[in-house]
């Protein structure tokens, strides 16, 4: 075996790990989106916008939602990956949204809640 | 089946007014804290901090409008029995001085502050006993705890973390009330996220 097949191999294998690691924990992720329910509903707009419809969804796309002229203009569709960027620190990957959090800084703790927010969307209440 | 620990004896209802009074002095500092007008605050208005710290202090203010609401929502259900009605009055008092507060300090930066919305969609559908609406308000205590625990570190003027700071304290302590008044533990962990 060369060495950069072994490389290459043992890279594949370190990112598998990582992926494993960062498998997200719905049951975790819902106690974690208690932090989210003073602005956040699943069925309804709140101070920030429903989450169900949550993925596949323009940012800013809420119909009838007051969002800030930031969020209007992040041209992103929300996704594990595109959420997991902005829950990281919300203010700095769009500077002058109105979600005014330090966000979660904890990449476990985000796939938790990436993973909860994947099954709640999922629920009979956002069937509805 | 009631859920409400009722307080059994004088020197408890004594602890719990000195508590509700204590509470009402923290909101003071906060008050006094924003209104002051101190240089810094001064120094701040109209630069970039300011537009930023304006942001923080309107998703607040919009945070509290909403809580006033839900204790209304709470208030006129008719669920609530004395004495968590008159908590629950007590608890939308101070959402209200932290409104009026946050509402002042916005306008005070050369912000506009936000109104509150016309109608909030609240699960009233789900709000059938006494203890449901106790949960509910919990939830949204517990979240307004997470969120000027979210807050406080971005706000460009310390003083305003500071003050921020003081109300996320006081969400803190009504969280804990509503808690102990469902039978939980009052204070389920050593820290808060």
């Amino acid at each position: 075996m060369s060495a950069r097949l072994l490389a290459g191999l043992l890279l594949a294998l370190a990112a598998g790990a990582a992926d494993a690691a960062l498998k997200g924990d719905p049951k975790a992720g819902k106690e974690i989106y208690t932090r989210c329910l003073a602005c956040h509903m699943l069925a309804a707009d709140s101070v920030g916008p429903r989450h169900c419809g949550l993925f596949g969804r323009r940012a800013g796309s809420v119909k009838g939602f007051e969002y800030s002229n930031a969020m209007k203009r992040y041209k992103v569709v929300w996704n594990e990956k595109t959420l997991d960027r902005f829950l990281a620190n919300p203010m700095k990957v769009v500077p002058g949204t109105n979600m005014t959090y330090a966000g979660v800084p904890d990449p476990k703790e985000r796939a938790d809640l990436i993973a909860y927010l994947k099954e709640a969307t999922r629920s009979a209440e956002c069937r509805k | 089946m009631s859920f409400l620990i009722v307080p059994k004896d004088i020197a408890v209802a004594r602890a719990r007014r000195a508590f509700l009074g204590k509470s009402g002095l923290v909101l003071s500092g906060a008050a006094v804290a924003l209104l002051a007008g101190r240089d810094a605050l001064a120094a701040t208005k109209g630069g970039k901090s300011a537009a930023g710290d304006v942001r923080i202090l309107n998703t607040a203010l919009g945070l509290e409008y909403q809580g006033i609401a839900a204790y209304q929502v709470g208030a006129e259900s008719g669920l609530l029995q004395k004495p968590v009605l008159d908590l629950a009055v007590t608890f939308q008092g101070h959402h209200k001085e932290h409104a009026d507060v946050l509402a002042k300090t916005i306008t005070k930066l050369g912000g506009k502050p936000v109104s509150a919305k016309a109608k909030y969609d609240f699960p009233v559908q789900n709000l059938k006993t006494q203890a449901d609406v106790l949960r509910f308000a919990a939830g949204l205590e517990k979240g307004a705890v997470s969120a000027y625990l979210g807050a406080v570190p971005l706000f460009g003027n310390h003083d305003l973390a500071k003050a921020a700071a003081s109300i996320l304290g006081d969400e803190a302590m009504h969280w804990a009330v509503l808690l102990n008044a469902l039978g939980e533990a009052p204070v389920p962990v050593a820290f808060v996220s």
